[in-house]
């Protein structure tokens, strides 16, 4: 991953849509052709409705293809405009301004302006509200159309990532007073309109001419995403050549891609982590020395040799990765110690200590083997592990949040205060540790401290203290960040900087990728 | 023939009644299932209140003996009603979208009886032809290969055989597409090309229960007296089989083909999920996978309608085939 700076474009997005604008390509891409995509992580229930996106299926299919978001995260990071031009924060970071690209129509020639933002933000909120956007959006307290093309947000309190959870795959913008319509058949201002769509099984789209991308993105004539959620169904199409790009591949039959010389492995490290959240208001969790003893008796290369057959990389107890902006990288990196894992534990008093572990490959694929591995790791350091298989139907209701010591998987956030707000903030629902002032006050205040910050000097200061105090004292035990892999046939060309946030380039293969 | 009638309107009442039971045992055996469609629906996203809200908006905090005869009033009035996908995706809109469950439905059946007549049409005349030589030249070589081989093809695992067929007849010798992804817009040829290899893999899990039934009606009867007449007349023995024999031993043929052909209809789950065949297997399998009681009872019904139908028309044909059972004294 390039690294790259996002200073200065954080207070005033005019720079970043200039850059959206551009598009920087980096090699000459042309225009034509038809993508085929198998892509995994379709349901028979998907539909074009935003606020019940999940799986990758729908996200490249809506964020990615047919709807546009006010912002983007562009592949190698960076944030640039989408269907807004530019933006700019009052000092406190509490109102937004967001200047929206003027000459933009919806797929059914109705232009889009002020009114249509502030109508697919409210889609979010309300007491009946199931969307998973909910909390970025109630964090508005008031939305002003300042003109048709201009939109003030107020928020409840400074977010200097507000525009960055205006990229959110959640959160599309629809067609006010037409929104039910557009959901119903999938009407966006995305660079490729919908031909066909049978939800679970396949989803059409063609090129709309004259789009406001221009020619620095969605090269393709045509393309067409077909669910294939088994893994070797999905291989043996890429194989065969019936479609030219498959998103999760399978590591133990991914030699047999790499042998076939018309294909080619695209493999990104990003946030998507595999953890192990133990509850720190229960005990024996509530006690640091027993979380630290926990965190010094698990071999986490092991596990990334082991359960991601080397696709990933060792995680540090925190959930800022590699596709973060403040990732602290110079941390040291925690390792399998049985004397300190013995040690932490005499200072909670005590010699050994027995605890049960629920897991279940719902959890992550693999997720019981990581336990065992634990198991057998940890045992040489005096914490004997009980291994507790749980049934994988109804795992995130009855499992994970309620038992003292699970398996977990996150697919990471774009950034920093987004991921701890959604579950490291104290009181949140999803804070699968109950990870509050209690264990850390210093971590909450600089939580609140950083949102509100827009000196980006001084942000990562703040957020690097955060990791080293989840590294060191915090109730989630991160031993590996998994891959995002995927494979691509050589009639397909991808820019060199693949994005690392989601799958399939942020779901976005359909505007980045072309025809060889 | 009033008596054929008479059997026909018997079977049918019954086979109501059975669907009422398999209603019934469906439904407790999904309530049985951990987790429900809003859990399963929200996955990691659930939170208490969102769970609540979508249990209250499709009535799953009914008691399960009202959510039943809700459903079986509706479903007697011809409604199958909607999918909790659907209905949950109503009430985020706030009322469109009227998508059914019949309207779900019947694309996926569609396909799948398009795969099941193109099976049937292959494997049919295969196993009956194969089950006639067998009988006629049992024992030999060709009786020995031809059983070894139907058999080794039943007796591997469905994806398996789908596996190897994608493998020689996509891979190796690129001859069909090891993607079925047909559409509304294919025309006949393609979408026949697109299901010839879940067709072949089917055939093959399915010809060697026909093919042995055939072979052993057909030398069972080879012993009866009026087969030695006929062999005594200096019938040759082609004849003696596809003249004498066959006939009579159509009645338990025709059960065991009707039987595969019900399960052409029901089982292929697997081989549509090889195939990403988007037939009603798949859609049942989410369905199941989602708590989707809806859709998983309309599937069942139809599963065990297939049933039902299938083994009466073997029955009526076993009748009609058979003078003694068409005129009784």
């Amino acid at each position: 991953m390039t690294e790259f700076s996002r200073r200065g474009l954080l207070k005033t997005g005019v720079a970043a849509g200039v850059l959206g604008l551009t598009g920087l390509p980096l090699r000459a891409q042309t225009r034509g052709g038809k993508l085929t995509a198998g892509l995994g992580g379709a349901n028979t229930s998907d539909s074009w409705d935003g606020r019940t996106h999940s799986d990758i299926f729908m996200i490249a299919a809506a964020h990615g293809t047919v709807f546009d978001c006010l912002t983007e995260v562009a592949a190698d990071g960076s944030l640039v405009g989408e269907l807004a031009e530019s933006w700019e924060a009052s000092a406190d970071a509490k109102t937004w301004t967001f200047n929206l690209r003027q000459g933009v129509t919806f797929h059914d020639g109705k232009p889009f302006g002020a009114d249509d933002v502030i109508a697919s933000l409210q889609m979010h909120v309300g007491e009946d509200s199931k969307s998973a956007a909910k909390p970025i959006v109630e964090a508005i307290t008031e939305m002003k159309k300042m003109g048709d093309h201009q939109v003030q947000f107020t928020l409840a309190s400074g977010n200097a990532d507000f525009p960055y959870l205006m990229s959110d795959y959640h959160i599309l913008m629809f067609p006010a007073g037409n929104i039910e319509n557009a959901i119903a058949n999938g009407i966006g201002t995305g660079l490729y309109s919908v031909v066909a769509f049978d939800p679970g099984v396949r989803f059409v789209g063609k090129r709309v001419p004259d789009h406001y991308k221009g020619d620095g993105a969605g090269f393709f004539d045509e393309v067409e995403f077909i669910a294939i959620n088994d893994n070797t169904a999905r291989m043996n199409a890429l194989m065969t050549g019936q479609v030219d790009t498959i998103n999760r591949i399978d590591f133990k039959t991914e030699a047999l891609l790499k042998a076939n010389p018309n294909l080619r492995i695209q493999e990104v490290t990003g946030n998507q982590h595999y953890s192990f959240p133990m509850l720190t208001d229960t005990s024996p969790y509530n006690d640091v020395n027993v979380r630290r003893a926990l965190k010094y008796g698990v071999n986490r290369q092991e596990m990334v040799d082991k359960i991601l057959l080397g696709h990933g990389a060792v995680g540090n107890d925190t959930p800022i990765g590699p596709a973060n902006q403040y990732y602290h990288s110079e941390m040291e990196q925690l390792e399998f110690d049985a004397d300190k894992a013995k040690f932490y534990l005499n200072e909670a008093g005590l010699d050994s200590i027995d605890i049960e572990l629920s897991a279940s490959n719902a959890a992550f694929e693999g997720a019981v083997d990581a336990a065992q591995l634990y198991q057998a790791s940890a045992a040489g350091a005096g914490i004997n592990i009980n291994v507790v298989q749980e049934p994988a139907d109804g795992y995130w209701s009855n499992v994970w949040l309620k038992k003292s010591f699970c398996a977990c998987y996150w697919s990471g956030r774009a950034t920093e205060d987004w991921m701890f707000a959604t579950a490291y903030e104290a009181g949140v629902p999803w804070n699968d540790s109950q990870w509050d002032s209690n264990d850390s006050a210093r971590f909450q205040e600089l939580l609140l401290s950083a949102r509100a910050e827009l000196d980006s000097d001084k942000r990562r200061e703040q957020y690097h203290e955060m990791q080293q105090i989840l590294r060191d004292d915090g109730g989630v035990l991160i031993p590996m960040f998994a891959n995002y892999v995927q494979a691509v046939n050589n009639r397909i060309v991808s820019p060199d900087t693949v994005g690392n946030l989601w799958q399939m380039d942020n779901a976005r293969m359909a505007e980045r990728w072309s025809v060889a | 023939m009033a008596n054929v009638l008479s059997i026909i309107v018997q079977r049918l009442l019954l086979g109501l009644l059975t669907l009422l039971v398999v209603s019934i045992v469906i439904f407790l055996a999904v309530n049985a299932l951990p987790g429900d469609f809003a859990e399963a629906i929200l996955g990691q996203g659930a939170t208490p209140e969102s769970i609540a809200t979508i249990r209250r908006d499709l009535g799953l905090d009914q008691p399960m003996v009202v959510r039943y005869f809700d459903w079986l009033s509706k479903m007697l009035r011809g409604d199958l009603g909607v999918s909790f996908a659907q209905l949950n995706f109503r009430t985020n809109l706030g009322g469109a979208g009227d998508v059914g469950v019949a309207e779900q439905i019947a694309p996926r059946l569609a396909n799948t009886m398009f795969l099941a007549a193109t099976t049937a049409i292959i494997a049919v005349p295969i196993a009956v032809t194969l089950g006639v030589l067998a009988a006629l030249y049992r024992n030999t070589i060709f009786d020995r290969a031809a059983n070894v081989a139907t058999l080794s093809s039943i007796s591997s695992p469905e994806f398996f055989m789908a596996y190897l067929m994608t493998l020689f007849l996509a891979f190796i010798f690129p001859i069909f597409p090891s993607l079925s992804n047909i559409s509304a817009d294919l025309t006949f040829f393609e979408r026949l090309e697109k299901t010839m290899l879940p067709a072949i893999t089917l055939t093959l899990v399915v010809t060697a229960h026909m093919m042995r039934m055939t072979r052993a009606a057909i030398i069972n009867l080879l012993a009866s007296p009026y087969i030695e007449m006929a062999r005594l007349k200096g019938m040759s023995p082609m004849r003696v089989i596809v003249k004498h024999a066959l006939p009579n031993a159509l009645a338990p043929i025709i059960n065991v083909i009707a039987l595969n052909l019900a399960y052409l209809i029901t089982g292929v789950v697997v081989v549509e999920v090889v195939f990403v065949y988007p037939g009603i297997g798949n859609l049942f399998v989410d369905a199941v996978k989602n708590r989707d009681i809806p859709i998983v009872q309309a599937c069942c019904l139809i599963f065990a309608a297939a049933y039902i139908l299938l083994n009466l028309t073997a029955d009526i044909l076993s009748i009609l085939s058979n003078p003694r059972l068409r005129h009784p004294k």
